[in-house]
């Protein structure tokens, strides 16, 4: 019992430095929607029950106006699907790294963000640590900031004593800086490449605000014609094959 | 507000519930139970570094290019980024790097 105990406290510590961009950028985002709900009339409860069961910054931005409209939980619901769809994506590429976890595996696909996602796919766990208490930990350390923030954010957001224009880059920051890191160490150049620039010709193509899901559903039809190529070329080994993507094919490979 | 209480916490349940199955469909449709399909593997190794990407240009997205300060401050703090973290290698100090020197840029020279 003491032993799981210490085992557990050591993956709060080993999880800790890894959700501090994430305190910064979310203290200021939750800041920011609490003040948001307050300056519309809602009360600090409403902050904190959104906050906690829906947990996606984004959606509850959108939420306040639905509240504020007429009464359609219908369209709630399908908004929230579209906003949030890139879960799905966040799903399938954890799917490995969650199961096996137990009873907290729910937790962790409950409190599945952009930047949970973004810390747990990509830390490297030291030996011997239970995965799934650093996960949890990454997870309930950020689920925290965003409700005490929010919840912060209400009560004194309109007496913001400092100017914290451009804070918000901190989320840039990170995920270019977890970018760069995966593709230092794994160097699986190629699907790196499908990410950017599928998003970048959506982004040109269907704009800010809708590029998405186009750009979700272009990787997928790249990777489905990636794996058959790749399935072909490894069921035909004597096949003459371009040297280019095999040389790709087979780095992948190394580093998985 | 002219929802009662009931009607906006139906409101907030659904927006709830439209997120929950965003992030629960993948765990329930592949099960820890049954094996993986060998295509779902694959996806799950090459998704994370691409989805990376995407949000990279996600949260990028509302830069303003061909006007206002033509994303300069941006470009200036993401390759300082880059530089110190392939020199130094850790993140938070790589992090802090690209966002002070950003907020800092927006504050003065680009305010």
């Amino acid at each position: 019992m003491k032993e799981k105990i210490n085992g557990i406290s050591k993956a709060a510590i080993a999880a800790f430095p890894h959700t501090i961009p994430i305190a910064f950028a979310w203290f200021f985002l939750g800041l920011s929607y609490g003040l948001l709900m307050s300056t519309k009339g809602f009360s600090v409860w409403y902050t904190a029950l959104m906050a906690t069961v829906i947990f996606a910054g984004s959606l509850e931005f959108v939420t306040v106006n639905l509240l504020l409209g007429v009464f359609n939980p219908i369209l709630a619901f399908l908004i929230a699907l579209m906003v949030n769809a890139r879960f799905l994506f966040y799903g399938l590429a954890m799917l490995t790294k969650y199961n096996g976890t137990g009873k907290k595996k729910w937790y962790l696909v409950f409190g599945l963000t952009d930047e949970t996602f973004a810390v747990n796919s990509s830390a490297q766990i030291p030996d011997g640590m239970s995965r799934g208490w650093f996960y949890f930990f990454v997870t309930f350390f950020s689920h925290c900031y965003w409700v005490l923030s929010s919840v912060l954010g209400s009560l004194i957001g309109p007496h913001l004593p400092f100017s914290t224009r451009g804070i918000d880059f901190v989320l840039t920051a990170m995920f270019v800086t977890i970018f760069l890191d995966e593709w230092l160490k794994h160097k699986r150049y190629s699907s790196a490449v499908v990410g950017v620039l599928v998003s970048l010709i959506c982004l040109i193509i269907f704009g800010k605000d809708s590029f998405l899901i186009p750009t979700m559903l272009g990787m997928l039809v790249i990777f489905t014609m990636m794996y058959w190529h790749k399935k072909r070329h490894n069921s035909l080994p004597t096949t003459e094959v371009p040297c280019e993507t095999t040389d790709i094919h087979s780095s992948q490979e190394d580093s998985q | 507000m002219t929802m009662t209480l009931i009607q906006s916490l139906i409101v907030i349940a659904a927006a709830a519930l439209g997120t929950m199955v965003t992030r629960f469909l993948p765990f329930l449709a592949f099960p820890e139970s049954k094996p993986i399909p060998p295509f779902i593997i694959y996806l799950g190794k090459v998704l994370p570094l691409a989805v990376m990407g995407m949000l990279v240009v996600y949260s990028l997205r509302a830069t303003p290019v061909t006007s206002g300060s033509h994303g300069i401050p941006e470009l200036i703090a993401l390759i300082s980024l880059v530089l110190v973290h392939l020199k130094w290698r850790n993140m938070l100090v790589s992090m802090a790097t690209g966002t002070v020197l950003y907020m800092v840029l927006i504050q003065t020279i680009f305010a």
